[in-house]
C-alpha cells in the first residue's frame, strides 16, 4: 500500500520535473530570438534587445533598411551565391554519390577513403592559400571565387551522405529495369533519382543555407561593402553598440531568418531520415 | 610451350613500348587509342616546355629580382605544376597498365576492341562511373587539395609583411616556423596557450550540447506529454536559425553595461530566488566569464541536431526490449544505462566525433561573441582565441603573418585527421558493405 503510494508520489514528481525543465528549455530559446525578434519593429534608437513591450511599435527599420544601408545588395549577392552554389554542388554530388552506390570500379574504395580523409580538411583555415589563389586569378573581391570555395569544400562530406542514401535504394529496380533494356542514364534519372528526392531536398537546403551563415572566407576574400553578404554586412550593425543600427540588425535578421527556418521546417521529416539513414553508414 | 614464351614477349615488349604512352596501343593494333594517348603525351611535352619547367624552377628559386619576380606567383604556379604533374602521372600509371592488359587479351586469344567505334562503346559503358566523378574531382582538387599544397608550401617561407611580393622576394627558410611555433618562446607560449583553451572549448562546449541534446530527447519521449509537437518544433529554433544571427544577438545580450542579460535576466532571477544576489557579470572583460558564455551559447547552439538525431534513434529501440528489460527488474536508470545508452552512441559516434571537429574551427562562435577577446595573450591573439580564429587574425591584421598562419594552418588538419582518423577506426565508419 504504501509502496504503491511512493511509486505514484515519485511519478507524478517525474511528471512536475518533465515538464519543468521543459518549458524552462522553451523559454531559454525563445527569449533571445524573441527579444531580437520584437526590436526590429521598435521605433527610435536602440542599442540593446530587451524584453520591453511600452515602445513605439513600427515598421520604419525595414524601410530604413533598404534605404539608409546596402541591405538589399547583400541580400542579392548572398541569394546569388547561395542559388548558384545549391545548384551545382547537389548536381555533382548527386552524380559522384550514384557512381559510388551502384556501380564497382578500379580504386572505388581507394578513392571513397580518399573522400572520408579530406572531409576532415578544415578548408575555411587554408585562408593564405586562398588569399595567394586569388590574387593569382584576380578574384579577390569576387563572389565568383566564394562560390567555387564553397561548392568544392562541401563535396566528399555529402558525397558520402548521398552515396548513403542512395544506398538505401534496393538494387534490384536497377537489375530489373536493365533486364528491361533501360541504358545507364534512364535507369539513373528515371528510376533511381526520384526515389531520393527527400535527401536531394535535404542536401539543397544545406548548400543553400551554408552561404548565409560562412563568415570568415567571405569577410577576408571580399573588399568593398557592395560586394557584401549578409552575414558581414549585417556584423556592421550590430558590433559596435554604440552605432545605434542594433534596430536595423533586428530587421535585417528577420529577413533572412524567417524564410529559412521556414523551408528548414518544410523539409525537417527528410532530414531526420537522412541524418540516421545516409549519415550513420559514415 | 613456345606459344606462352611468344605471349610473354608481347605482354613484355607492349609495357616496355608504353614508356612512350600511345606506343605499345599501336603495338596492340588500338590505333585510335595510341593516337590520343600519344596525344596526351605529347600535350604533357609541350606543357612542360612552354610553362612547366620554367614553374618548377620557379618554386625552387621564388625568384631573385626584387620588383622583377612575384616569389608568391612562382610558388603558386609551381604548386600547380606539381599538380599537373602527379595527374600526368596517374594517366602514365594507367598507360602502362592498358597496355599490358590488352596484350595480354591478345596472348589469350580474347576479343580485342581495335574500330573507334567499339572502343568508344568501351568507354562509355566502363568509363561511366569515371566520368559521372570527375566533377567532384576537379571541384576537389582545386577547393582543397590544391590550397593545402600552397599551404604546405608557404608554411616554409618567410612569406609576412616584411616581405610581400612584388615590392620583395619571398624565401624558402625550412623548418623555421615550425621551429618559432613549437620551440621558441615568442609564438611558443601564445601557441600554447590558444591550444589549451582550443581543447577546453572544444570538449566542454561539444560534450554540454550532446548531454542537452541527449537529455532533451530522452525526456520529451516519454509517453505521457502532452504538447510534443510544440516543444518539438521550439527545440529546433536554434537549428533552424542561421547561427550567425543568433550569435551576433546573443553578442548583443550579453554586453556588460547594456546587454539584456545583465539588466533584465539576472535582476529577474534575483528577484526571484530568495536570498541569491547575483549581481552584473563582466561578460564581455573578463576571459573567464567570456568563455563560459561561449560555451553556454554553443550548447544552445549545437544541442537541436544531436536532440534530432537522438530522437530518431530513440523511436527505433523496440518497446520488447524494455518491457523484457522491467520484467528482469531493471530499473529506469538501468534501462537507460544498459538499453538506450549503447544504442544511441553505437549509431551516433561518428557524428558526435564530427560534432568535435566542428566546434574544434568553430570560428563564428568565437569571432562574432566577442572577437577572440578581451585582452590580447600577444602574438596578435585574444583571451578566447581558438586555434582558428588565431589563424584569422594573423592573415588579417595590421602586420600579416602568413607563413605562421599557414603552419598551423597545417597542425589543425593534421591534428583534426589524426583524431577522426582515430575515432573512425574504432567506431564502425570504415566498415564499408563489401
Amino acid at each position: 500500500m504504501n509502496l504503491f503510494k511512493s511509486q505514484k508520489f515519485s511519478q507524478s514528481l517525474s511528471k512536475v520535473f518533465t515538464y519543468f525543465y521543459l518549458i524552462l528549455l522553451a523559454i531559454v530559446i525563445i527569449y533571445p530570438l524573441l527579444i531580437t525578434a520584437s526590436s526590429a519593429f521598435k521605433a527610435g534608437n536602440i542599442t540593446a534587445f530587451d524584453l520591453s513591450f511600452d515602445a513605439n511599435w513600427t515598421l520604419d527599420n525595414f524601410r530604413r533598411l533598404f534605404t539608409e544601408t546596402l541591405y538589399g545588395e547583400w541580400y542579392m549577392n548572398t541569394l546569388i551565391i547561395a542559388i548558384i552554389t545549391m545548384v551545382i554542388q547537389v548536381a555533382i554530388i548527386t552524380l559522384a554519390g550514384y557512381t559510388y552506390s551502384r556501380y564497382r570500379f578500379i580504386g572505388r574504395k581507394r578513392s571513397l577513403m580518399f573522400f572520408l580523409v579530406i572531409q576532415m580538411v578544415p578548408t575555411t583555415a587554408a585562408l593564405t592559400a586562398f588569399y595567394v589563389m586569388a590574387l593569382l586569378f584576380g578574384a579577390l573581391d569576387q563572389s565568383w571565387f566564394l562560390i567555387f570555395i564553397y561548392i568544392g569544400g562541401g563535396i566528399p562530406m555529402n558525397t558520402w551522405l548521398m552515396k548513403g542514401y542512395f544506398d538505401t535504394v534496393p538494387i534490384d529496380l536497377d537489375e530489373s529495369a536493365k533486364l528491361d533494356g533501360a541504358g545507364h542514364l534512364r535507369i539513373f534519372i528515371q528510376i533511381v533519382l526520384p526515389l531520393v528526392k527527400p535527401m536531394l531536398a535535404v542536401q539543397a537546403l544545406w548548400a543553400f543555407m551554408a552561404p548565409f551563415g560562412e563568415y570568415m572566407l567571405a569577410r577576408f576574400l571580399l573588399r568593398t561593402p557592395e560586394n557584401f553578404t549578409v552575414a558581414i554586412g549585417l556584423q556592421t550593425f550590430i558590433n559596435n553598440p554604440m552605432n545605434q543600427k542594433v534596430a536595423l540588425f533586428a530587421a535585417g535578421a528577420i529577413l533572412i531568418a524567417v524564410p529559412i527556418s521556414v523551408l528548414f521546417f518544410m523539409l525537417q521529416k527528410n532530414f531526420v531520415s537522412g541524418l540516421t539513414s545516409g549519415g550513420t553508414k559514415g | 610451350m613456345k606459344n606462352t614464351e611468344l605471349d610473354e614477349k608481347r605482354i613484355r615488349n607492349a609495357t616496355l613500348l608504353s614508356i612512350i604512352p600511345g606506343l605499345g596501343q599501336f603495338y596492340n593494333k588500338q590505333v585510335f587509342k595510341g593516337i590520343v594517348f600519344l596525344a596526351v603525351f605529347l600535350l604533357f611535352i609541350i606543357e612542360m616546355v612552354g610553362f612547366g619547367a620554367g614553374a618548377l624552377v620557379g618554386l625552387i628559386s621564388l625568384g631573385s629580382i626584387p620588383g622583377e619576380n612575384h616569389s608568391l606567383f612562382m610558388l603558386i604556379e609551381g604548386a600547380l605544376q606539381i599538380l599537373i604533374f602527379a595527374i600526368f602521372l596517374l594517366f602514365y600509371i594507367v598507360n602502362i597498365y592498358d597496355a599490358r592488359k590488352v596484350a595480354k587479351l591478345w596472348a589469350e586469344n580474347k576479343k580485342v576492341n581495335t574500330s573507334i567505334t567499339s572502343i568508344m562503346g568501351n568507354v562509355a559503358d566502363h568509363g561511366f562511373p569515371y566520368l559521372l566523378t570527375i566533377p567532384a574531382y576537379l571541384a576537389m582538387i582545386f577547393a582543397i587539395i590544391f590550397p593545402v599544397l600552397v599551404t604546405l608550401f608557404i608554411a616554409f617561407t618567410n612569406y609576412d609583411f616584411y616581405h610581400i611580393p612584388p615590392a620583395s622576394l619571398i624565401d624558402w627558410i625550412g623548418f623555421k616556423n615550425f621551429i618559432n611555433i613549437f620551440l621558441l618562446s615568442s609564438y611558443r607560449d601564445t601557441f600554447l596557450a590558444v591550444l589549451g583553451w582550443t581543447i577546453i572549448w572544444t570538449v566542454c562546449a561539444t560534450t554540454l550540447q550532446i548531454v542537452i541534446g541527449i537529455f532533451t530527447a530522452v525526456v520529451l519521449n516519454q509517453k505521457f506529454i502532452v504538447g510534443k509537437r510544440v516543444f518539438g518544433i521550439i527545440f529546433l529554433l536554434p537549428w533552424a536559425v542561421p547561427a550567425f544571427i543568433t550569435i551576433m544577438s546573443f553578442s548583443n545580450m550579453f554586453n556588460d553595461s547594456i546587454g539584456a542579460i545583465n539588466t533584465q535576466v539576472i535582476p529577474l532571477i534575483d528577484s526571484l530566488l530568495p536570498f541569491i544576489d547575483i549581481g552584473a557579470i563582466p561578460w564581455k572583460t573578463d576571459p573567464f566569464w567570456t568563455k563560459i558564455a561561449i560555451i553556454m551559447i554553443q550548447g544552445w547552439l549545437g544541442f537541436p541536431y544531436i536532440y534530432v538525431l537522438v530522437s530518431g534513434i530513440l523511436q527505433s529501440i523496440p518497446e520488447e526490449q524494455y518491457e523484457a528489460a522491467k520484467i528482469d527488474g531493471a530499473n529506469a536508470i538501468k534501462r537507460f544505462r544498459h538499453i538506450t545508452m549503447p544504442t544511441i552512441f553505437m549509431i551516433a559516434a561518428p557524428i558526435f566525433i564530427t560534432q568535435y571537429t566542428g566546434n574544434f574551427n568553430n570560428f563564428s562562435m568565437i569571432y562574432l561573441f566577442n572577437e577572440g577577446g578581451p585582452g590580447s595573450i600577444g602574438a596578435g591573439a585574444g583571451s578566447t582565441d581558438i586555434l582558428i580564429s588565431w589563424i584569422y587574425k594573423l592573415t588579417t591584421g595590421t602586420s600579416p603573418q602568413y607563413s605562421v598562419a599557414a603552419a598551423v594552418t597545417l597542425f589543425i588538419s593534421a591534428f583534426v585527421i589524426i583524431v577522426s582518423l582515430i575515432v573512425f577506426k574504432r567506431t564502425r565508419a570504415f566498415e564499408m558493405e563489401d
